[in-house]
């Protein structure tokens, strides 16, 4: 197979076919067809990104329909281009998909009972899509793969309970303003450059020095509210805590990590490849604004997700909170920062994976999240726990985790730039996480009830039935991808400097200012 | 140092290892089979204090160990060295750890404590965060091991999981994590990135006073950040999380301020002025003063606080706030003895405070008093424990010939050193207040008598937990008398 | 006014279709916003994706050309076929030059719209469908209503949980286990009886806290019958 960047897509497209069809007729069908086309799609992300190391120009492109490049600016045809960050993000969307699969048994027999062929169907295409946002090189075809990933997510929310739906429509109704913003701002590079390859539209824009054109402005303008509502950013993230604390237990796994992730890669895409970055930061005046933008950011986040009596809605308004420091990392201009933004974008979708696969675990057993549900949780359910509370320690940025890496990489961007401001957010909000992460230890592990009050007999009673406190760990289904995703968080921190050196390769050619040294 | 023989060995990773393989096993061994559970703990300890001091020998001849574990960073590498003294550090704490298990056993068994299970697994790692600690390389590889050991000992504070349990660890995570986040991971990413290109692995051998190429102001805003950043070290105003940390049970409270964390805190404060500054660079900046300044105010303020403690185990947390300034003091001193000293109280102070832990935890399992006022009579009932806590108390004050007097000789020496004749009369103080508030322990249990029973019989605490205060005991005449090799370790002359 | 130049001239003559298109997009995102009826708002979501259609479109015009179809003179495949083409073997469109395409108009703004025009019907059919499901599960499409029942829900769910506590074991530590018992199994029944039991429920909203144990207290009775202690507050 020469060519792995295009099954990367066609095998959950395949697979969701399959499921839509056969699904009806045979239930069983649908968990296998899932797991066997995600199987395949990590392997052939998994060739891309090495074929895309190897080769010389370090990327891999592929035209649909066999167009020629030499036409026009990088021709016409519809390009997939899967340089490293591309190769990187594709394999980390379709890693997690995986796990969620092998994850999503249970849950979906429970939440959705004979739902299944809809649901799995909707769930590989939504992979699909996000798989192809990350790999295609089109404008416009970005923008269809953004819809196809919204309205699948849309999908396999609204498949769950009737709150969930109701959560959907607000979540439908920002989403399409968001991809509608997107689309406007494409119409006005198309306006102005004529084509609509990425790569090409950054040839035209340096071509003819376009830099002070008002519609190339209003195009960044556009383009960028789009994504940042698509994102999640504060103070656009009004739909994602209901949306992804109401969904369907696998639905929140899937959507949770990825969706936020993958649109902070085509801001970066649209910042690197499209505008270049001469055009982003030194002609617009949003590099000045962005970073306080990003402190309110964080800050309103992490103060809303202490305030938050629930594990779900917690993870939901950390997710907001992440999302800042990553559009922080990207708009404090320099290097490390976009290394760091970069890295933290693998290693947040895996520890957020880790953390949802956990809560949706512990709603599976205790069935709730609620905080004072949890007690005793810790003799009940340890290997949950331990796979949760590393999510947690990642997220916190304890060592060796993959969370300190990238918060190393953030602070020292921050520093390289002088950015003070985001520095300080970076350690308040770490200092608030601990908070958040510790309290939940305190919760299962204390036998103290949230008003300071002994409960228990002391000497470590919990006050808690023996049903409630004798081993009774996941299903095996739900615990061994809880434990991958754990160890893959492990691993990414621990070889952080294999992917790092590929993410310096892959900024080399972007002349990013790297900071004075003293000597 | 061109001529220090390096050699590579792994017996540095088989001491961070060893309590990790333990813990499997003591997990394995579970509630059902204490006594198992019991051996693995023993064997791993032993396994443990076995490699540390081989590795004795190769340290006195002048050599260094070193290991390198894993190129974390394309330029920073996680990498373990023994010199003198990160392997004194390592024999007092890997030694002592035999000890507190011993006392543990006596002590948890005898109140019939829960969780025991998770209690030893967490002792471990809190030991190999120790072991960390002390054979770091780098300033990358210390911070890991730091926080580690901060994570590892959070559920041993919190062991009896009540509310004054949940204070208490709120208190200690509070001010640990607080500082090593917002303090200490800016001033290490300052050093990382502003340094030499930022292509520096702040080697404590290879890279000693390159902090120097720094401005002044940045010099005294970063030696700020790093002195507050390791709150372990108790400075002041950092230090409110030693006596919130009381309410865990003895064993964690010897293991707290003996033989792990509060000395992990004063040897990473030990190493930035040592290893990262240097005592050049710490000579030339204006603001070293300010360091012995707030070490002597340490000193002094909590010796006079202990004076007015009641609590027994708070009486002795003070008191340890104040023996961890002794090393901070002696740090800043950036004299060759005042250093020295300062290590070489590490190892001094732990050995007789934690025979002052394992008196007041025995006297609890045997009497259930926590007072000092209620002590009367009890050297009667208690002749052991109370024999043990004169002698440490003696050691603690620095007079010969216990182990104490030692480092606190050394530390006046290197006051003198550098004509600061103020720290001496500090020593003296602080030394005088030592003596008013450990003192009228012992004299109350000896020389007094109790209203209640006028002929106390003679009953001793459970023997697992009177041997290791009586062995720690003799430690401190140990150390006394075999003070030349600790001071070839840490590079002073007998 | 109407000069060349000016504001309004530039507005209303020059680049009418940029105006005409703000128009509609900013009356869609109102409706989108104020409009309190669901399906206003989806009218409103459509007119938004309109105007952004009708902006593309616009921006392909060209005075005086043709539709993208070759004309009889320049089909390389037919019976004209000139000399010029030579590379009329080869499969697939030919290249025309520059001073021949400027009779046509520019195909692509169109393509570029069928598919937006398909995303837009897409999303408005899953709109419309969970509109519909709002509607069987909550009984209003009007967003105030429906807010309303959201947060009595949510605030029965979650808040719920803590209440229960006081009054399934007033007196034992065991009411930590009760609450969980209690707060699961209500759960676990909102989960699945989801639209019935909404609509009895949303219809007497001041009483949810006396009806939720009467409908409650039934379940732990059969459960422990030899709880011999009278629920309080019970019907």
């Amino acid at each position: 197979m020469s060519d792995p960047i295009v099954w990367i897509i066609l095998f959950p497209l395949f697979g969701a076919v399959l499921c839509a069809l056969a699904g009806p007729w045979s239930k069983t069908i649908c968990y296998p067809v899932s797991v066997l086309s995600m199987v395949a799609s990590v392997w052939a992300s998994a060739k891309t990104l090495l074929q895309a190391i190897e080769a010389s120009t370090h990327e891999v492109s592929y035209i649909l329909g066999g167009w020629s490049l030499d036409l026009f600016p990088r021709g016409v045809g519809i390009e997939f281009r899967a340089d490293i960050l591309g190769g990187l993000i594709t394999l980390v969307v379709t890693g997690v998909g995986l796990i969620v699969t092998l994850y999503s048994r249970l849950p979906v027999q429970r939440e959705t009972p004979g739902k299944e062929s809809m649901y799995y169907g909707l769930f590989l295409l939504q992979i699909a899509g996000l798989a192809g946002i990350a790999l295609t090189g089109d404008a416009f075809n970005l923008y269809v793969l953004i819809e196809v990933a919204a309205l699948t997510g849309y999908g396999l929310i609204a498949l769950g309970s009737n709150r969930a739906a109701a959560a959907t429509f607000n979540y439908v109704i920002l989403g399409t303003i968001g991809a509608s913003f997107y689309l406007l701002g494409v119409g006005y590079l198309y306006l102005k450059t004529g084509t609509l390859n990425m790569v090409g539209i950054r040839e035209v824009i340096e071509a003819n020095q376009m830099y002070d054109s008002p519609a190339m402005q209003v195009a960044f303008v556009l383009i960028l509210l789009g994504i940042l509502i698509k994102m999640a950013f504060f103070p656009f993230h009004a739909w994602l805590p209901n949306a992804y604390c109401h969904a369907p237990t696998s639905t929140s796994c899937l959507l949770a990590p990825l969706v936020t992730k993958v649109m902070i890669y085509v801001m970066i895409r649209m910042i690197l490849t499209v505008f270049g970055v001469e055009f982003t930061f030194e002609s617009t005046l949003w590099t000045e604004v962005m970073p306080w933008l990003v402190v309110v950011a964080i800050v309103c986040a992490a103060v809303m997700a202490l305030a938050q009596r629930e594990i779900k809605r917690m993870l939901a308004y950390l997710i907001v909170a992440e999302v800042g420091y990553m559009v922080g990392g990207v708009w404090i201009y320099n290097y490390y920062g976009l290394i760091g933004s970069i890295f933290h974008v693998i290693s947040d979708a895996c520890m957020t994976l880790c953390l949802f696969l956990g809560a949706g675990i512990i709603l599976e057993k205790c069935k709730t999240t609620h905080f004072d549900g949890l007690r005793g949780l810790f003799a009940r359910m340890p290997l949950t726990m331990i796979g949760f509370f590393i999510g947690g320690f990642s997220i916190i940025g304890l060592p060796p985790t993959c969370g300190f890496f990238s918060k190393w990489y953030l602070i020292t961007g921050g520093m390289v730039s002088e950015r003070w401001e985001y520095m300080v957010t970076l350690m308040f909000s770490t200092m608030v996480m601990v908070i958040l992460f510790f309290r939940l230890i305190e919760r299962m592990h204390l036998a103290v009830s949230e008003s300071g009050q002994n409960l228990g007999k002391g000497h470590g009673d919990l006050g808690l039935t023996e049903r409630q406190t004798r081993f009774d760990e996941a299903p095996l289904s739900m615990l061994i991808p809880l434990l991958l995703a754990a160890s893959v968080v492990l691993i990414v921190g621990v070889y952080n400097q294999d992917i790092v050196d590929q993410i310096e390769i892959f900024l080399q050619p972007f002349d990013l200012p790297t900071g004075v040294h003293y000597e | 140092m061109n001529d220090t023989v390096i050699v590579e060995d792994i017996r540095p990773l088989i001491a961070l290892l060893a309590p990790w393989v333990g813990m499997i096993g003591i997990i394995w061994a579970g509630e059902r089979r204490p006594n198992l559970r019991e051996l693995f703990t023993f064997i791993a300890a032993s396994v443990q204090a076995a490699v540390v001091l081989s590795l004795v020998p190769l340290i006195l001849s002048g050599a260094i160990v070193e290991f390198h574990i894993w190129q974390i960073f394309s330029y920073v590498p996680m990498q373990l060295r023994v010199d003198g003294p990160g392997l004194l550090f390592a024999c007092v704490a890997s030694v002592l750890w035999i000890a507190t298990t011993l006392y543990a056993v006596g002590y948890m068994r005898g109140l019939h404590e829960h969780a025991q299970t998770r209690f030893y697994s967490f002792f471990a790692l809190s030991l190999s965060a120790t072991m960390g600690v002390a054979f770091s390389a780098n300033l990358l590889t210390i911070y890991f091991f730091y926080e580690m050991l901060s994570v590892s000992t959070f559920p041993l504070v919190t062991h009896m999981q009540d509310r004054e349990a949940r204070t208490g660890g709120r208190t200690y995570l509070g001010y640990l994590l607080f500082t090593s986040l917002c303090l200490l991971l800016p001033a290490l990413s300052w050093c990382y990135v502003w340094l030499d290109g930022g292509h520096l692995t702040m080697d404590f051998i290879d890279d000693v006073g390159k902090v120097g190429h720094f401005g002044e102001t940045t010099q005294i805003v970063l030696l700020f950040l790093f002195t507050f950043g390791f709150a372990k070290a108790g400075l002041m105003p950092a230090h409110s999380w030693l006596p919130g940390a009381m309410v865990a049970p003895t064993p964690v409270s010897a293991l707290l301020h003996a033989v792990a964390v509060v000395k992990v805190g004063v040897f990473c404060i030990y190493r930035i002025y040592a290893d990262v500054f240097g005592a050049e660079v710490l000579s030339n900046m204006g603001g070293e003063e300010w360091t012995m300044v707030l070490a002597s105010a340490t000193i002094l303020i909590s010796s006079f606080i202990a004076l007015s403690q009641d609590n027994l185990k708070r009486r002795l947390a003070f008191s340890t706030i104040g023996q961890l300034g002794y090393v901070v003091l002696g740090a800043g001193i950036a004299t060759d003895r005042g250093q020295g000293g300062a290590v070489l109280h590490i190892a001094m102070h732990a050995c007789g405070k934690i025979t002052l832990f394992f008196c007041a935890g025995a006297i609890f399992v045997a009497t259930g008093k926590k007072y000092v006022s209620e002590l009367r009579g009890l050297g009667r009932k208690m002749p052991l424990t109370m024999g043990a806590f004169m002698i440490g108390a003696l050691s603690v004050i620095g007079l010969p010939p216990l182990g104490g007097f030692i480092s606190k000789w050394y530390l006046a020496l290197g006051a003198l050193d550098r004509d600061a004749t103020w720290v001496v009369v500090v020593l003296l103080v602080s030394s005088l207040l030592n003596v008013f508030y450990l003192l009228p322990v012992a004299v109350t249990a000896f020389f007094r008598t109790s209203e209640t029973e006028k002929n106390p019989s003679f009953k001793e605490a459970p023997w697992p937990c009177v041997v290791p205060l009586v062995l720690t005991a003799l430690g401190c005449f140990f150390l006394f008398f075999w003070s030349d090799v600790l001071l070839q370790m840490v590079g002073l002359e007998p | 006014m109407f000069e060349e130049g000016s504001i309004i001239s530039q507005l209303l003559v020059e680049r009418l279709n940029y105006f005409i298109y703000v128009v509609l997009l900013l009356i869609g995102l109102w409706a989108m916003i104020a409009k309190n009826n669901l399906i206003k708002k989806l009218i409103g979501m459509s007119i938004f994706q309109t105007a952004i259609i009708l902006f593309y479109v616009s921006i392909g015009v060209k005075e005086g050309a043709t539709i993208p179809i070759y004309l009889p003179e320049h089909d390389p495949h037919g019976s004209h076929a000139s000399a010029e083409h030579n590379d009329t073997t080869a499969s697939g469109p030919q290249v025309l030059e520059a001073s021949k395409v400027s009779g046509y108009t520019n195909p692509l703004p169109h393509v570029l719209m069928l598919t937006a025009i398909v995303v837009g019907v897409a999303t408005l059919g899953l709109a419309l469908s969970i509109c519909l499901r709002i509607y069987r599960g909550y009984g209003t499409v009007e967003e105030d209503d429906l807010l309303l029942k959201l947060e009595q829900e949510d605030s029965q769910n979650s808040g719920g949980f803590k209440k229960r506590r006081p009054r399934r074991r007033p007196s034992s530590a065991k009411a930590a286990s009760g609450a969980t018992r209690a707060a699961s199994s209500e759960k676990s029944k909102s989960e699945k009886t989801g639209q019935g039991n909404r609509r009895s429920r949303s219809k007497s909203p001041a009483k949810k806290s006396q009806s939720s144990p009467a409908s409650e207290g039934k379940k732990p009775a059969r459960r422990r019958p030899r709880s011999k202690k009278p629920k309080e507050g019970d019907s």
